[in-house]
């Protein structure tokens, strides 16, 4: 059973957290939303044109790069995670250059090496598809699509089609780490969606409370939270792991308990 | 029947690609906006009535044709090929960039949108779009990098009396790519009843062959009225090169005529040596940036690196992907001048022809000034004034030591 398979198959929905990699003490902070109870981790790549990111995770990016961060060092993060974290899915999350510049063979490759299991590209829509996505599933790593408010039913099928390890409901026409959408738009488009597909569904952008989680938690598979863990590693620095752990901690009991009253 | 391989005019291919550059890399949010935009723009294309609406507009109130004008004292000086000018600095908003934005503003209308956005980095993009919001009544916010609000200060002011929001970005090097960046957050966040007026001849398809369709009258124009006033057609187009679709415009209509050359002028900054440069085509690698795959400036992880030029109008690290296209096909020339060549090349104009030169089209002039002596006295070169130079004074004045 993939890594995938099985966080999301377990009796409660998945927390999936984000935060961007070489922002701080990566490891230490990926340790702490592991140990507070993470089933999924999708670690940033940064880019110095983030389009699809707010305020935070555009600062995020900024913070990253300016301490000197690399691909390199971006995949020794991935390949350290995988040696201390055997069992939880690791996606990669960011801009199509950054993973197509020494070719899709070269990063299809080292998403293998270092245990990766699944890749989401923002700026990469199934219409360009060939750009990574074949390379990726030759080497058995996922392309996770993004599918959003203004994918309507007739375009729904392309993206589903190629799609693995899980569908990512983007629950908000915009950027990340915004407002966030009307909990009956949500289960409306993740039933529209389920409808269609078995791949489990997980809802992002603008979830920051674990109420909100919750909500979300009710009628999703998962539910990813970026922006509120990504200020936390900007805000306190060295001390971001006690503080993510806290936020972790209660996000993770808001979404695996959701569905229990 | 022409094949594809007949022909230099028949991209992009139907998914907006041009050989391996251009596509549609948007966030799936955008993409069925894409989508929407190209099929409107073919109903547009096939109604006479858009295309009358647009050559109205262009005609009584862009004021075009523009001039083709012979140089007679730049040519004396350069003692070499003729050298003509197409007159785009005298159309109204003072750049080629209105052309543009008169087709995008009557789609947009067409597609009952409601609010404008764009971006702009010298300003003649914001400029032009403000200007035909005013004249639509449609509300309109322009971002522009913090950088160049500061460069351009003028055409800050001309923007805000139309009736634009001028919005300031600071992240990344607050210039033009970052100006980009902020205009696709907004239209992300209001794909409903926004629509984006893009100001080259890049970004997503159907947007780097719908810019340069509406920039082609340039090069329609002044191919008739070559024809016209010389009885053949030229034997070099020169144009400068942002994004670069003023020199798409020109270059466009004569690519299947063997006979003419054409070349492209990249702004070499402080020189091609350095990293102080926005020649995305000879300094940079393939890469993918705001929608498209194209020739951009950047390192060896695929981050983008700050472009440098005097000109705010040509410091962008990418291209428009036809040019990379052309390129790699050899079918146009690509040459860069650096800001001091640019800055004499402004002078030179001024003092021969008694026109004020923006500093975009007077890196185009620089070139003409190397390549002009190297010709024979008979031969034609058709370069592009894309651009007055009222907004860049201050800028020269600063360079040349002047205080105002």
């Amino acid at each position: 059973m993939s890594r995938f398979a099985a966080a999301f198959g377990k009796s409660a929905p998945a927390l999936v957290c984000f935060i961007t990699a070489g922002d701080g003490d990566t490891a230490a902070n990926l340790d702490a939303l592991v140990e507070a109870g993470a089933d999924v981790i999708e670690l940033g790549m940064p880019f110095t044109d983030p389009m699809a990111d707010g305020p935070a995770i555009q600062a995020a990016n900024l913070r990253s790069l300016g301490a000197g961060t690399t691909t390199h060092d971006v995949f020794k993060i991935a390949f350290e995670f995988r040696e201390r974290h055997k069992d939880v899915p690791l996606v990669l999350m960011g801009y199509a250059n950054p993973m197509v510049r020494r070719g899709p063979e070269w990063f299809g490759s080292q998403c293998a090496a270092a245990g990766v299991d699944g890749v989401i590209c923002v700026d990469i829509p199934p219409e360009e598809d060939d750009a990574l996505g074949p390379t990726l599933r030759e080497f058995g790593v996922a392309p996770i699509r993004l599918a959003t408010p203004t994918t309507d039913a007739a375009r729904l099928p392309q993206v589903l089609a190629g799609s693995e390890g899980f569908l990512y409901y983007v629950s908000v026409a915009g950027i990340t780490g915004k407002q966030q959408a009307q909990i009956e738009s949500i289960e409306a488009n993740v039933a529209r969606i389920k409808q269609s597909s078995d791949l489990p569904v997980a809802v992002g952008f603008g979830v920051r409370t674990p109420e909100q989680a919750a909500a979300i938690a009710k009628v999703a598979d998962g539910v990813v939270v970026g922006s509120a863990l990504v200020e936390i590693c900007g805000e306190y620095g060295a001390e971001a792991p006690a503080k993510l752990r806290e936020l972790t901690s209660a996000l993770a009991q808001a979404v695996h308990t959701a569905r229990q009253d | 029947m022409n094949t594809p391989l007949n022909s230099f005019r028949n991209l992009p291919d139907e998914r907006g690609h041009f050989g391996q550059f251009g596509g549609r890399y948007v966030a799936e949010t955008l993409m069925p906006l894409v989508l929407d935009l190209e099929r409107e723009y073919r109903a547009a294309q096939a109604d006479p009535a858009f295309q009358a609406e647009f050559d109205d507009l262009l005609e009584h109130y862009v004021g075009r044709p523009s001039p083709l004008y012979f140089a007679p004292r730049l040519t004396e000086e350069l003692g070499g090929a003729q050298v003509w000018f197409k007159r785009d600095e005298l159309n109204h908003t003072g750049a080629h960039k209105i052309n543009n934005c008169i087709g995008q503003i009557l789609l947009a209308i067409r597609m009952g949108k409601t609010r404008i956005i764009a971006e702009t980095g010298a300003g003649q993009h914001g400029v032009a779009t403000a200007t035909v919001c005013a004249r639509f009544g449609l509300p309109c916010v322009i971002y522009m990098g913090a950088e160049d609000v500061k460069r351009q200060s003028p055409n800050v002011f001309r923007m805000k009396l139309l009736g634009a929001e001028v919005v300031p970005v600071t992240s990344g090097g607050a210039t033009l790519k970052d100006a980009m960046n902020e205009g696709l957050r907004d239209w992300v966040a209001n794909v409903h009843d926004t629509f984006y007026i893009i100001g080259t001849a890049a970004g997503p398809h159907p947007y780097p062959e719908m810019v340069r369709n509406f920039q082609s009258v340039i090069g329609k124009e002044a191919r008739a009225q070559m024809l016209d006033r010389t009885g053949r057609l030229p034997d070099l187009l020169v144009a400068a090169i942002g994004g670069g679709s003023n020199a798409l415009g020109l270059f466009h209509p004569f690519l299947d005529d063997p006979t003419v050359k054409m070349l492209g002028v990249e702004a070499a900054g402080h020189g091609l040596d350095g990293d102080e440069h926005a020649a995305s085509l000879l300094g940079g690698t393939p890469g993918v940036l705001h929608g498209n795959r194209t020739y951009l400036l950047q390192d060896e992880d695929g981050q983008i690196t700050e472009g440098h030029s005097i000109s705010a109008g040509l410091d962008y690290p990418g291209i428009g992907p036809e040019h990379a296209w052309l390129k790699e096909s050899g079918r146009v020339d690509y040459t860069a001048v650096t800001d001091e060549e640019a800055l004499d090349a402004f002078q030179l104009l001024c003092a021969t022809e008694g026109i004020i030169p923006a500093l975009e089209p007077s890196h185009a002039i620089a070139a003409v000034k190397k390549v002009a002596p190297t010709m024979p006295k008979d031969s034609i070169i058709l370069a592009n004034l894309c651009g007055r130079g009222d907004k860049d004074i201050f800028t020269v004045a600063e360079r040349l030591g002047v205080e105002l």
